[in-house]
């Protein structure tokens, strides 16, 4: 392999890695919103980013593909609205452990309204600019990877000025912060809890609109992505928005090359073994601060 | 969206359910009606039930192993492991590769299953719980996934997709246990010392000390109980459980194949644990039946099976909080009030 091919095939992981790190870090930042409202693991988040593929393309189907991704995100944020009415919100002692274990229930169901709404069938549909492939120095990029990039980067800047320049954010920060002196100042405890809900099934429904093209998705690809995305969450530091954008990035990276380097057979476990390692190392994440505490 | 009073540290996070049985002095003889339900289900292969019953209790039996001893941790302990299937694989492809491919006397592989998952879950359990918070949901889902791959890629010695072929059977001198009708005492045998071990362990020392460690880690700190050490007892012993389900289910099935150890299963362990009623000691028997005969009961519904499931868990937990076994504990209360 000459130099000039192997530098292209290192700019062309590096792409498909930060492409798939963009898709992890929204679904972390899902799960970070929800973890940092409830305490709880959400494990219906990877079934919210499935949910969001699985609808553009049933409507890309007879329609434009961004009519199609734009129907998908804004059913997958009522979904994820109903499922915080109905399931968290009636909760007498809504424990983290309680709401913990009913995502486990709502992920299960989402999944088998999904398959029998949609089918077992894999489903996709071309992303925005078709199937263009771009050459960039000698890589092969598609253009889909380019905007799985900016819209991950546009929704995160939309998400930290969401939260440090508007009433509704600051008073969701104020509630992670002190749930207790959040609401002696008057603030609605439960009403950020349902807004959690909202915005994580919305960066899941998003995540999921801008990955199917290229990866195509089923009723029972939700539960993989969203581990990767929970991971991510760890790996960044658990409730915290920037950490969220390096976590996924850094596992994006660690799997692709993986694959890329090592053996495509082995890359989960290559990703996993790196990122329990530092984990173990860097307790409270790569941009973490004190929320791990040692014991 | 808590009273004051209910709010939970949302790091340390998980809050057990009153554990309301464990009266002090409750041994097995106060539990007549579970230790009869246990030697009741001796009969299965004694009165001839046919070769689907049995394989079926052989199921439920294995399954009551890991959902017992999984429910031990995250309800009594607090602590979520998302790496259950991955021990009982773990143990499932140790007592398998020992006799299959190095030619070691079956009955090793059980002690051998027990100790490989415990010593990984000590590995694991070193780092992960000397911190607080969902470290070891993290590290078990990564550990996990890590053995789904090697059992899936490792193929000269798991056999890789196809499965572990070639288990030899377990034998009593020139008897062998090759049918599960053989195999069903020793499994039914397995499950009841599993059992009585975890009810001994929760009323130990031990038990009550991570009950209080579940409550209130800062109070039960300032009582000199060191939380990191009994987390890890629970957890290691807990996975060694897990283990010895594996050795049994090889020995059982003569097979194992990668797809039965993932975290999908782990998933529903968890799953099951909520819905049986986490937390409570007799909790693992509803999950234990219900993740054994939902199946074969919902097979009629083919394709909305897994729906009535996923609505059905969260109906029992909106209304029953601590699952079945709490549900259960709740009419029998109504049941003492209105006999008064």
């Amino acid at each position: 392999m000459s130099a000039g091919s192997a530098s292209a095939t290192a700019l062309q992981l590096l792409f498909a890695g930060v492409g798939n790190g963009a898709i992890y870090a929204l679904i972390a930042l899902g799960f970070n919103v929800i973890f940092k409202s409830t305490g709880a693991l959400n494990f219906a988040q990877g079934e919210w980013v499935m949910l969001g593929g699985m609808i553009a393309a049933a409507v890309a189907a007879h329609a434009d593909v961004w009519l199609g991704c734009l129907v998908a995100v804004v059913i997958v944020a009522a979904v994820g609205f109903l499922s915080e009415r109905l399931i968290v919100a009636p909760l007498k002692r809504p424990t983290p452990m309680l709401i913990t274990l009913l995502s486990i229930g709502l992920a299960i169901s989402t999944k088998s309204v999904v398959m029998l709404a949609l089918g077992k069938d894999p489903a996709g549909y071309p992303g925005f600019s078709g199937d263009a492939v771009l050459s960039i120095f000698g890589a092969r990029v598609p253009a889909q990877t380019l905007w799985i990039i900016g819209i991950t980067l546009a929704f995160i800047v939309m998400a930290h000025a969401f939260f440090e320049r508007t009433i509704l954010g600051k008073s969701l920060r104020a509630v992670a912060a002190d749930r207790e002196a959040a609401s002696l100042v008057g603030i609605n405890v439960r009403h950020s809890v349902m807004w959690s809900f909202v915005i994580g099934a919305l960066a899941g429904g998003i995540a999921g609109t801008i990955i199917t093209p290229l990866t195509f998705t089923s009723y029972d690809q939700g539960g993989l992505i969203g581990f990767k995305g929970f991971s991510a969450a760890m790996l960044g530091g658990i409730g915290n928005l920037y950490g969220a954008l390096v976590g996924g990035i850094v596992l994006g990276l660690l799997e692709t090359m993986a694959a890329g380097y090592i053996s495509s057979h082995f890359k989960d476990a290559v990703a996993f073994i790196v990122l329990l390692t530092i984990l173990f190392a860097l307790p409270s994440g790569l941009l973490g601060r004190s929320e791990a505490e040692r014991v | 969206m808590a009273e004051p009073s209910d709010a939970v540290d949302p790091v340390s996070g998980p809050i057990t359910p009153a554990a309301n049985d464990e009266r002090p002095g409750a041994r097995i003889g106060a539990r007549p009606a579970l230790f009869l339900f246990w030697l009741a289900l001796l009969a299965i292969p004694l009165f001839g039930a046919n070769d689907y019953v049995i394989s079926l209790g052989v199921s439920f039996l294995i399954n009551l192993i890991l959902i017992a001893s999984l429910n031990v941790l995250i309800g009594y302990c607090g602590q979520i492991s998302l790496g259950h299937a991955g021990f009982y694989g773990l143990g499932a492809y140790s007592a398998g590769i020992l006799s299959a491919k190095l030619g070691v006397n079956p009955w090793a592989g059980l002690p051998a299953a027990c100790v490989v998952s415990a010593l990984a879950a000590l590995v694991i359990g070193i780092p992960a719980l000397r911190l607080k918070g969902h470290y070891l949901a993290m590290a078990t889902l990564g550990f996990n996934a890590i053995l789904s791959v090697l059992f899936d890629q490792l193929v000269p010695w798991t056999g890789g997709p196809n499965g572990l072929l070639g288990v030899k059977p377990l034998t009593l001198g020139n008897f062998a246990l090759n049918s599960q009708a053989r195999v069903f005492p020793l499994i039914w045998l397995c499950a009841g010392l599993v059992m009585l071990a975890l009810l001994n362990l929760i009323q130990s020392r031990i038990g009550r000390a991570i009950r209080a460690i579940a409550t209130s880690e800062i109070a039960a700190g300032s009582l000199g109980i060191d939380a990191f050490r009994h987390k890890l007892i629970v957890f290691v012993l807990t996975a060694g459980m897990a283990g010895l389900a594996g050795s049994l289910y090889v020995e059982s099935n003569l097979y194992a194949s990668p797809e039965s150890f993932g975290f999908s299963l782990s998933i529903l362990l968890v799953a099951m644990v909520a819905l049986g009623g986490w937390g409570r000691y007799a909790g693992a028997i509803p999950g234990a039946l219900i993740y054994t005969a939902a199946p074969e009961v919902l097979r009629t519904f083919q394709d909305a099976q897994l729906l009535i499931f996923g609505a059905g868990m969260i109906a029992v937990l909106l209304f029953f909080p601590t699952g079945l076994a709490g549900a259960a504990d709740a009419v029998a209360r109504i049941w003492q009030r209105s006999r008064r």
